[in-house]
Protein backbone atom coordinates (compact mmCIF):
# COMPACT_ATOMS: atom_id res chain seq x y z
CA UNK A 1 0.00 0.00 0.00
CA UNK A 2 2.71 2.42 1.00
CA UNK A 3 4.72 1.50 -2.05
CA UNK A 4 1.80 2.20 -4.35
CA UNK A 5 1.12 5.56 -2.74
CA UNK A 6 4.76 6.42 -3.25
CA UNK A 7 4.61 5.37 -6.89
CA UNK A 8 1.54 7.48 -7.31
CA UNK A 9 3.26 10.50 -5.79
CA UNK A 10 6.28 9.99 -7.99
CA UNK A 11 4.06 9.73 -11.02
CA UNK A 12 2.23 12.90 -10.07
CA UNK A 13 5.39 14.82 -9.19
CA UNK A 14 6.61 15.87 -12.63
CA UNK A 15 3.09 16.44 -13.90
CA UNK A 16 2.43 18.87 -11.07
CA UNK A 17 5.54 20.86 -11.69
CA UNK A 18 4.83 21.21 -15.40
CA UNK A 19 2.13 23.89 -15.18
CA UNK A 20 4.55 25.97 -13.13
CA UNK A 21 6.43 26.84 -16.31
CA UNK A 22 3.20 27.58 -18.11
CA UNK A 23 1.62 31.02 -18.10
CA UNK A 24 -2.17 31.10 -17.85
CA UNK A 25 -3.45 33.94 -19.98
CA UNK A 26 -7.17 34.67 -19.75
CA UNK A 27 -8.15 36.68 -22.80
CA UNK A 28 -11.19 38.13 -24.54
CA UNK A 29 -12.49 35.95 -27.38
CA UNK A 30 -11.94 38.74 -29.91
CA UNK A 31 -8.18 38.51 -29.26
CA UNK A 32 -8.11 34.80 -30.19
CA UNK A 33 -6.31 34.88 -33.53
CA UNK A 34 -3.83 37.63 -32.71
CA UNK A 35 -2.92 35.98 -29.41
CA UNK A 36 -2.56 32.50 -30.85
CA UNK A 37 -0.06 33.93 -33.30
CA UNK A 38 1.77 35.92 -30.62
CA UNK A 39 1.85 33.03 -28.14
CA UNK A 40 3.32 30.75 -30.80
CA UNK A 41 6.04 33.22 -31.74
CA UNK A 42 6.78 33.89 -28.06
CA UNK A 43 7.18 30.16 -27.42
CA UNK A 44 9.36 29.74 -30.49
CA UNK A 45 11.55 32.57 -29.26
CA UNK A 46 12.03 30.63 -26.01
CA UNK A 47 9.76 32.81 -23.92
CA UNK A 48 7.94 29.85 -22.30
CA UNK A 49 4.63 28.08 -22.68
CA UNK A 50 1.48 30.18 -22.93
CA UNK A 51 -1.85 28.57 -22.09
CA UNK A 52 -4.70 30.63 -23.48
CA UNK A 53 -8.14 30.59 -21.88
CA UNK A 54 -10.33 32.44 -24.34
CA UNK A 55 -13.91 33.51 -23.76
CA UNK A 56 -16.19 36.41 -22.98
CA UNK A 57 -14.33 38.83 -20.70
CA UNK A 58 -17.31 38.71 -18.35
CA UNK A 59 -16.98 34.92 -18.02
CA UNK A 60 -13.23 35.15 -17.52
CA UNK A 61 -13.59 37.89 -14.90
CA UNK A 62 -16.04 35.66 -13.03
CA UNK A 63 -13.60 32.76 -13.19
CA UNK A 64 -10.83 34.98 -11.82
CA UNK A 65 -13.09 36.19 -9.01
CA UNK A 66 -13.78 32.57 -8.11
CA UNK A 67 -10.07 31.88 -7.85
CA UNK A 68 -9.12 30.52 -11.25
CA UNK A 69 -5.31 30.29 -11.60
CA UNK A 70 -4.86 33.16 -14.05
CA UNK A 71 -1.56 35.02 -14.43
CA UNK A 72 -2.59 37.61 -16.95
CA UNK A 73 -6.00 39.03 -17.89
CA UNK A 74 -6.61 40.67 -21.26
CA UNK A 75 -10.12 42.10 -21.12
CA UNK A 76 -12.24 43.60 -23.88
CA UNK A 77 -13.66 46.31 -21.64
CA UNK A 78 -12.56 48.50 -18.79
CA UNK A 79 -15.56 47.68 -16.61
CA UNK A 80 -14.52 44.03 -16.11
CA UNK A 81 -10.97 45.09 -15.22
CA UNK A 82 -12.32 47.82 -12.96
CA UNK A 83 -14.33 45.22 -11.05
CA UNK A 84 -11.27 43.06 -10.47
CA UNK A 85 -9.18 46.06 -9.45
CA UNK A 86 -11.76 47.12 -6.88
CA UNK A 87 -11.61 43.63 -5.39
CA UNK A 88 -7.83 43.91 -5.13
CA UNK A 89 -7.25 41.10 -7.60
CA UNK A 90 -4.82 42.99 -9.85
CA UNK A 91 -1.11 43.38 -9.30
CA UNK A 92 -0.89 47.15 -8.65
CA UNK A 93 0.75 49.20 -11.34
CA UNK A 94 0.45 46.60 -14.10
CA UNK A 95 -2.87 47.68 -15.63
CA UNK A 96 -2.63 49.40 -19.00
CA UNK A 97 -4.69 49.79 -22.19
CA UNK A 98 -3.02 49.80 -25.57
CA UNK A 99 -5.58 48.34 -27.96
CA UNK A 100 -8.84 49.57 -29.39
CA UNK A 101 -11.31 48.27 -31.94
CA UNK A 102 -14.40 49.30 -33.87
CA UNK A 103 -17.75 47.63 -34.47
CA UNK A 104 -19.07 46.26 -37.73
CA UNK A 105 -22.46 45.05 -38.90
CA UNK A 106 -21.98 41.69 -40.62
CA UNK A 107 -24.36 39.69 -42.79
CA UNK A 108 -24.02 36.20 -44.31
CA UNK A 109 -21.67 36.21 -47.33
CA UNK A 110 -24.49 35.53 -49.79
CA UNK A 111 -26.90 38.06 -48.30
CA UNK A 112 -28.33 40.85 -50.42
CA UNK A 113 -29.14 42.95 -47.38
CA UNK A 114 -27.96 46.56 -47.67
CA UNK A 115 -27.09 48.46 -44.54
CA UNK A 116 -26.13 52.02 -45.40
CA UNK A 117 -26.67 53.35 -41.90
CA UNK A 118 -27.46 51.98 -38.47
CA UNK A 119 -31.17 52.78 -38.85
CA UNK A 120 -31.42 50.23 -41.67
CA UNK A 121 -31.06 47.56 -39.00
CA UNK A 122 -34.54 48.46 -37.84
CA UNK A 123 -35.99 47.61 -41.24
CA UNK A 124 -38.19 44.54 -41.75
CA UNK A 125 -35.41 42.60 -43.52
CA UNK A 126 -33.50 42.17 -40.26
CA UNK A 127 -35.68 39.67 -38.41
CA UNK A 128 -32.94 38.55 -36.09
CA UNK A 129 -29.81 40.35 -34.99
CA UNK A 130 -27.01 38.42 -33.27
CA UNK A 131 -25.08 40.21 -30.54
CA UNK A 132 -22.81 38.99 -27.80
CA UNK A 133 -24.97 38.90 -24.63
CA UNK A 134 -25.72 42.65 -24.27
CA UNK A 135 -25.86 42.77 -20.48
CA UNK A 136 -22.59 41.03 -19.69
CA UNK A 137 -20.25 40.50 -22.62
CA UNK A 138 -18.21 43.55 -23.70
CA UNK A 139 -18.92 43.23 -27.45
CA UNK A 140 -22.65 43.07 -26.68
CA UNK A 141 -22.47 45.97 -24.23
CA UNK A 142 -20.66 48.10 -26.84
CA UNK A 143 -23.19 47.16 -29.52
CA UNK A 144 -26.09 47.96 -27.23
CA UNK A 145 -24.49 51.25 -26.22
CA UNK A 146 -24.18 52.13 -29.90
CA UNK A 147 -27.78 51.17 -30.71
CA UNK A 148 -29.07 53.11 -27.70
CA UNK A 149 -27.15 56.16 -28.88
CA UNK A 150 -28.69 55.74 -32.33
CA UNK A 151 -32.13 55.56 -30.75
CA UNK A 152 -32.65 52.05 -32.13
CA UNK A 153 -32.32 49.81 -29.10
CA UNK A 154 -35.98 49.78 -28.10
CA UNK A 155 -37.03 48.75 -31.58
CA UNK A 156 -34.30 46.15 -31.93
CA UNK A 157 -34.21 44.58 -28.47
CA UNK A 158 -36.88 42.00 -29.32
CA UNK A 159 -34.94 40.84 -32.39
CA UNK A 160 -31.68 40.30 -30.55
CA UNK A 161 -30.21 36.80 -30.39
CA UNK A 162 -27.71 36.99 -27.55
CA UNK A 163 -24.65 34.76 -27.76
CA UNK A 164 -22.02 33.45 -25.37
CA UNK A 165 -19.28 35.71 -26.69
CA UNK A 166 -18.55 37.80 -29.78
CA UNK A 167 -17.39 34.79 -31.79
CA UNK A 168 -20.76 33.18 -31.08
CA UNK A 169 -22.47 36.14 -32.77
CA UNK A 170 -20.13 35.76 -35.72
CA UNK A 171 -20.94 32.04 -35.93
CA UNK A 172 -24.68 32.76 -35.85
CA UNK A 173 -24.30 35.04 -38.87
CA UNK A 174 -22.07 32.50 -40.65
CA UNK A 175 -24.73 29.82 -40.21
CA UNK A 176 -27.34 32.01 -41.88
CA UNK A 177 -29.70 31.58 -38.93
CA UNK A 178 -29.78 35.33 -38.36
CA UNK A 179 -29.95 38.12 -40.93
CA UNK A 180 -27.25 40.25 -39.34
CA UNK A 181 -24.97 40.61 -36.36
CA UNK A 182 -22.79 43.21 -34.72
CA UNK A 183 -19.23 42.15 -33.96
CA UNK A 184 -15.83 43.78 -33.80
CA UNK A 185 -14.30 44.70 -37.12
CA UNK A 186 -11.42 42.36 -36.27
CA UNK A 187 -13.83 39.41 -36.00
CA UNK A 188 -15.50 40.26 -39.30
CA UNK A 189 -12.12 39.97 -41.02
CA UNK A 190 -11.46 36.37 -39.99
CA UNK A 191 -14.52 34.83 -41.62
CA UNK A 192 -15.09 34.25 -45.31
CA UNK A 193 -18.69 33.30 -44.65
CA UNK A 194 -19.71 36.79 -43.60
CA UNK A 195 -19.30 40.19 -45.16
CA UNK A 196 -19.22 43.59 -43.58
CA UNK A 197 -22.43 45.42 -44.46
CA UNK A 198 -21.68 48.50 -42.43
CA UNK A 199 -18.66 49.71 -40.50
CA UNK A 200 -19.48 51.75 -37.43
CA UNK A 201 -17.26 54.84 -37.69
CA UNK A 202 -14.81 55.07 -34.81
CA UNK A 203 -15.98 58.60 -34.05
CA UNK A 204 -19.68 57.73 -33.81
CA UNK A 205 -19.21 54.39 -32.08
CA UNK A 206 -18.59 53.44 -28.48
CA UNK A 207 -15.12 53.88 -27.02
CA UNK A 208 -13.63 50.39 -27.12
CA UNK A 209 -10.63 49.69 -24.95
CA UNK A 210 -8.72 46.51 -24.08
CA UNK A 211 -7.09 46.72 -20.67
CA UNK A 212 -4.33 44.24 -19.76
CA UNK A 213 -3.12 43.46 -16.24
CA UNK A 214 -1.12 40.94 -14.23
CA UNK A 215 -3.19 39.32 -11.50
CA UNK A 216 -2.29 39.64 -7.84
CA UNK A 217 -2.74 35.90 -7.36
CA UNK A 218 -0.25 35.02 -10.07
CA UNK A 219 2.57 32.73 -8.97
CA UNK A 220 4.60 33.75 -12.02
CA UNK A 221 4.59 37.53 -11.91
CA UNK A 222 7.89 38.00 -13.65
CA UNK A 223 6.98 35.65 -16.47
CA UNK A 224 3.61 37.41 -16.79
CA UNK A 225 5.29 40.82 -16.95
CA UNK A 226 7.69 39.50 -19.59
CA UNK A 227 4.85 38.28 -21.81
CA UNK A 228 2.97 41.54 -21.26
CA UNK A 229 6.07 43.46 -22.36
CA UNK A 230 6.28 41.23 -25.43
CA UNK A 231 2.66 42.04 -26.34
CA UNK A 232 3.48 45.75 -26.15
CA UNK A 233 6.79 45.46 -27.99
CA UNK A 234 6.93 46.80 -31.57
CA UNK A 235 6.63 43.21 -32.86
CA UNK A 236 3.62 42.54 -30.63
CA UNK A 237 1.83 45.74 -31.60
CA UNK A 238 2.56 45.09 -35.27
CA UNK A 239 0.84 41.71 -34.97
CA UNK A 240 -2.23 43.27 -33.33
CA UNK A 241 -2.30 45.94 -36.02
CA UNK A 242 -2.08 43.28 -38.71
CA UNK A 243 -5.16 41.65 -37.21
CA UNK A 244 -7.00 44.94 -37.49
CA UNK A 245 -6.73 46.29 -33.94
CA UNK A 246 -6.15 49.96 -33.35
CA UNK A 247 -3.19 50.94 -31.22
CA UNK A 248 -3.87 53.59 -28.62
CA UNK A 249 -0.89 55.85 -28.29
CA UNK A 250 0.00 57.91 -25.27
CA UNK B 1 -40.20 34.21 -5.48
CA UNK B 2 -40.41 36.92 -8.13
CA UNK B 3 -42.63 36.89 -11.21
CA UNK B 4 -39.70 36.37 -13.54
CA UNK B 5 -38.73 33.21 -11.66
CA UNK B 6 -42.23 31.80 -11.93
CA UNK B 7 -42.35 32.62 -15.59
CA UNK B 8 -39.12 30.71 -16.19
CA UNK B 9 -40.37 27.70 -14.21
CA UNK B 10 -43.70 27.69 -16.07
CA UNK B 11 -41.92 27.93 -19.41
CA UNK B 12 -39.42 25.19 -18.55
CA UNK B 13 -42.15 22.88 -17.24
CA UNK B 14 -44.30 23.61 -20.30
CA UNK B 15 -41.65 22.89 -22.93
CA UNK B 16 -40.41 19.82 -21.00
CA UNK B 17 -43.97 18.48 -20.84
CA UNK B 18 -44.47 19.14 -24.54
CA UNK B 19 -41.17 17.41 -25.37
CA UNK B 20 -42.18 14.40 -23.27
CA UNK B 21 -45.62 14.25 -24.89
CA UNK B 22 -44.02 14.36 -28.34
CA UNK B 23 -41.67 11.45 -27.68
CA UNK B 24 -44.28 9.27 -25.96
CA UNK B 25 -45.87 7.68 -29.07
CA UNK B 26 -42.61 6.97 -30.98
CA UNK B 27 -40.82 6.08 -27.73
CA UNK B 28 -43.44 3.54 -26.69
CA UNK B 29 -43.57 2.03 -30.18
CA UNK B 30 -39.79 1.70 -30.36
CA UNK B 31 -39.53 0.30 -26.83
CA UNK B 32 -42.12 -2.34 -27.71
CA UNK B 33 -40.30 -3.21 -30.95
CA UNK B 34 -37.00 -3.59 -29.11
CA UNK B 35 -38.61 -5.69 -26.40
CA UNK B 36 -40.73 -7.95 -28.56
CA UNK B 37 -39.36 -8.15 -32.10
CA UNK B 38 -36.21 -9.24 -33.80
CA UNK B 39 -35.28 -7.37 -36.93
CA UNK B 40 -32.13 -6.72 -38.93
CA UNK B 41 -30.11 -3.84 -37.55
CA UNK B 42 -31.71 -4.07 -34.12
CA UNK B 43 -28.38 -3.71 -32.31
CA UNK B 44 -27.65 -0.65 -34.43
CA UNK B 45 -31.00 0.94 -33.59
CA UNK B 46 -30.47 0.21 -29.89
CA UNK B 47 -27.06 1.87 -29.95
CA UNK B 48 -28.31 4.84 -31.95
CA UNK B 49 -31.17 5.47 -29.52
CA UNK B 50 -28.80 5.43 -26.55
CA UNK B 51 -26.29 7.84 -28.09
CA UNK B 52 -27.81 11.11 -26.78
CA UNK B 53 -27.51 9.67 -23.27
CA UNK B 54 -23.75 9.25 -23.48
CA UNK B 55 -22.60 11.74 -26.12
CA UNK B 56 -21.61 15.21 -24.98
CA UNK B 57 -24.92 17.15 -25.02
CA UNK B 58 -23.25 19.90 -27.04
CA UNK B 59 -22.33 17.32 -29.69
CA UNK B 60 -25.98 16.31 -29.97
CA UNK B 61 -26.83 20.00 -30.01
CA UNK B 62 -24.42 20.63 -32.85
CA UNK B 63 -25.96 17.84 -34.94
CA UNK B 64 -29.41 19.31 -34.32
CA UNK B 65 -28.17 22.81 -35.12
CA UNK B 66 -26.79 21.62 -38.46
CA UNK B 67 -30.01 19.74 -39.29
CA UNK B 68 -32.43 22.41 -38.12
CA UNK B 69 -30.65 25.62 -39.12
CA UNK B 70 -31.98 27.68 -42.00
CA UNK B 71 -29.39 26.05 -44.24
CA UNK B 72 -29.84 22.55 -42.82
CA UNK B 73 -31.79 19.79 -44.60
CA UNK B 74 -34.75 19.92 -42.22
CA UNK B 75 -34.55 23.53 -41.07
CA UNK B 76 -34.03 24.73 -44.62
CA UNK B 77 -37.19 23.00 -45.77
CA UNK B 78 -39.25 24.38 -42.88
CA UNK B 79 -37.92 27.89 -43.37
CA UNK B 80 -38.27 28.04 -47.16
CA UNK B 81 -41.67 26.36 -47.37
CA UNK B 82 -43.40 27.37 -44.16
CA UNK B 83 -41.25 30.29 -43.05
CA UNK B 84 -40.82 28.45 -39.77
CA UNK B 85 -37.71 28.90 -37.65
CA UNK B 86 -36.60 26.20 -35.22
CA UNK B 87 -33.14 27.40 -34.27
CA UNK B 88 -33.19 30.24 -31.69
CA UNK B 89 -36.89 29.69 -30.91
CA UNK B 90 -38.91 27.79 -28.29
CA UNK B 91 -39.35 25.02 -30.87
CA UNK B 92 -35.60 24.50 -30.71
CA UNK B 93 -35.86 24.06 -26.94
CA UNK B 94 -38.56 21.41 -27.38
CA UNK B 95 -36.56 19.50 -30.01
CA UNK B 96 -33.36 19.57 -27.94
CA UNK B 97 -35.21 18.36 -24.84
CA UNK B 98 -37.06 15.66 -26.79
CA UNK B 99 -33.93 14.20 -28.36
CA UNK B 100 -31.97 14.31 -25.12
CA UNK B 101 -34.63 12.57 -23.06
CA UNK B 102 -35.74 10.03 -25.69
CA UNK B 103 -33.24 7.32 -24.60
CA UNK B 104 -34.44 7.41 -21.00
CA UNK B 105 -38.04 6.82 -22.03
CA UNK B 106 -37.20 4.06 -24.49
CA UNK B 107 -34.85 2.19 -22.19
CA UNK B 108 -37.21 2.29 -19.23
CA UNK B 109 -40.32 1.41 -21.23
CA UNK B 110 -38.49 -1.42 -22.96
CA UNK B 111 -37.70 -3.09 -19.63
CA UNK B 112 -41.35 -2.68 -18.68
CA UNK B 113 -42.51 -4.39 -21.89
CA UNK B 114 -40.03 -7.21 -21.41
CA UNK B 115 -41.54 -7.87 -17.98
CA UNK B 116 -45.00 -8.47 -19.44
CA UNK B 117 -45.63 -12.22 -19.69
CA UNK B 118 -45.94 -13.09 -23.42
CA UNK B 119 -48.33 -15.90 -22.43
CA UNK B 120 -50.96 -13.32 -21.44
CA UNK B 121 -50.66 -11.68 -24.85
CA UNK B 122 -50.88 -15.05 -26.58
CA UNK B 123 -53.95 -15.96 -24.58
CA UNK B 124 -55.62 -12.72 -25.58
CA UNK B 125 -54.80 -13.45 -29.22
CA UNK B 126 -56.29 -16.97 -29.01
CA UNK B 127 -59.42 -15.41 -27.54
CA UNK B 128 -59.72 -13.46 -30.76
CA UNK B 129 -58.21 -10.06 -29.97
CA UNK B 130 -56.26 -8.32 -32.75
CA UNK B 131 -52.66 -7.18 -32.33
CA UNK B 132 -53.60 -3.59 -31.57
CA UNK B 133 -56.33 -4.58 -29.15
CA UNK B 134 -53.89 -6.88 -27.33
CA UNK B 135 -51.34 -4.09 -27.13
CA UNK B 136 -53.77 -1.50 -25.80
CA UNK B 137 -55.76 -3.74 -23.47
CA UNK B 138 -53.11 -6.16 -22.21
CA UNK B 139 -49.49 -5.16 -22.90
CA UNK B 140 -49.65 -1.39 -22.32
CA UNK B 141 -51.77 -1.55 -19.12
CA UNK B 142 -49.44 -4.18 -17.67
CA UNK B 143 -46.38 -2.13 -18.55
CA UNK B 144 -47.95 1.21 -17.60
CA UNK B 145 -45.97 1.65 -14.37
CA UNK B 146 -42.69 1.36 -16.24
CA UNK B 147 -43.85 3.51 -19.12
CA UNK B 148 -45.05 6.30 -16.81
CA UNK B 149 -41.86 5.99 -14.77
CA UNK B 150 -39.83 6.30 -17.96
CA UNK B 151 -41.86 9.28 -19.12
CA UNK B 152 -41.29 11.04 -15.79
CA UNK B 153 -37.58 10.28 -15.97
CA UNK B 154 -37.53 11.73 -19.50
CA UNK B 155 -39.44 14.77 -18.24
CA UNK B 156 -36.90 15.24 -15.44
CA UNK B 157 -34.04 15.02 -17.92
CA UNK B 158 -35.77 17.51 -20.20
CA UNK B 159 -36.22 19.97 -17.31
CA UNK B 160 -32.48 20.16 -16.77
CA UNK B 161 -31.33 20.12 -20.38
CA UNK B 162 -28.58 22.63 -21.03
CA UNK B 163 -25.86 21.66 -23.51
CA UNK B 164 -27.99 20.90 -26.54
CA UNK B 165 -30.50 23.65 -25.74
CA UNK B 166 -28.00 26.48 -25.61
CA UNK B 167 -26.66 25.53 -29.04
CA UNK B 168 -30.00 24.98 -30.76
CA UNK B 169 -32.17 27.58 -29.06
CA UNK B 170 -29.67 30.03 -27.63
CA UNK B 171 -30.35 31.80 -24.37
CA UNK B 172 -32.88 34.46 -25.29
CA UNK B 173 -34.51 36.07 -22.25
CA UNK B 174 -38.27 35.59 -22.25
CA UNK B 175 -38.19 33.35 -25.31
CA UNK B 176 -35.84 30.39 -24.89
CA UNK B 177 -34.42 30.82 -21.41
CA UNK B 178 -35.14 27.69 -19.38
CA UNK B 179 -34.37 27.16 -15.71
CA UNK B 180 -30.94 25.67 -16.47
CA UNK B 181 -30.03 28.53 -18.80
CA UNK B 182 -31.33 31.11 -16.33
CA UNK B 183 -29.09 29.71 -13.61
CA UNK B 184 -26.11 29.93 -15.95
CA UNK B 185 -27.08 33.45 -16.95
CA UNK B 186 -27.39 34.59 -13.33
CA UNK B 187 -23.92 33.26 -12.56
CA UNK B 188 -22.56 35.09 -15.62
CA UNK B 189 -24.18 38.29 -14.44
CA UNK B 190 -22.67 37.87 -11.01
CA UNK B 191 -26.13 37.49 -9.46
CA UNK B 192 -25.25 34.54 -7.28
CA UNK B 193 -28.24 35.11 -5.01
CA UNK B 194 -30.66 34.77 -7.91
CA UNK B 195 -28.72 31.75 -9.20
CA UNK B 196 -29.00 29.99 -5.85
CA UNK B 197 -32.67 30.89 -5.68
CA UNK B 198 -33.30 29.27 -9.07
CA UNK B 199 -31.07 26.35 -8.09
CA UNK B 200 -33.41 25.63 -5.19
CA UNK B 201 -36.34 25.32 -7.57
CA UNK B 202 -34.36 23.17 -9.96
CA UNK B 203 -33.49 20.77 -7.16
CA UNK B 204 -37.10 20.65 -5.92
CA UNK B 205 -38.48 20.01 -9.42
CA UNK B 206 -35.92 17.32 -10.25
CA UNK B 207 -36.41 15.67 -6.86
CA UNK B 208 -40.18 15.52 -7.29
CA UNK B 209 -39.95 14.14 -10.84
CA UNK B 210 -37.39 11.44 -9.99
CA UNK B 211 -39.19 10.52 -6.76
CA UNK B 212 -42.49 10.08 -8.62
CA UNK B 213 -40.73 8.14 -11.36
CA UNK B 214 -39.19 5.79 -8.81
CA UNK B 215 -42.57 5.29 -7.18
CA UNK B 216 -44.08 4.18 -10.50
CA UNK B 217 -41.11 1.98 -11.34
CA UNK B 218 -41.27 0.31 -7.89
CA UNK B 219 -44.94 -0.36 -8.38
CA UNK B 220 -44.18 -1.78 -11.83
CA UNK B 221 -41.48 -4.05 -10.42
CA UNK B 222 -43.52 -5.15 -7.38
Amino acid sequence: MRASVLTLLLALGPAQSLPAQELNVFAAASLTDALQELAASYETAGGGRIALNLGASSTLARQIEEGAPADLFLSADEAKMEGLERKGLLLPGTRRSVLSNTLAVVVPAGSRLKIAAARDLAGPAVGRLALAEPRTVPAGIYAREYLVKQGLWERLAARVIPTENVRGALAAVESGNVEAGIVYKTDARISKQVKVAYEVPAAGGPKISYPFAVLAGSAHRNAALRFLAYLESPAGLAAFRRHGFLIVTG
Amino acid sequence: MNGEGWRIIAFTGGVAALATALILPPGIALAWLLARRRFPGKAFVETLVTLPLVMPPVATGLILLKLLGRRGPIGGFLYDRLHLDVVFTWRGVVVAMAVMSFPLLVRTARVAFERVDPLLEKTARTLGAGRFRVFFTVTLPLASGGVIGGALLAFARALGEFGATILVAGNIPGRTTTLALAIYQSVQLGEDGEALHLLGYAVALAFAAVWLSEAFLRRAAG
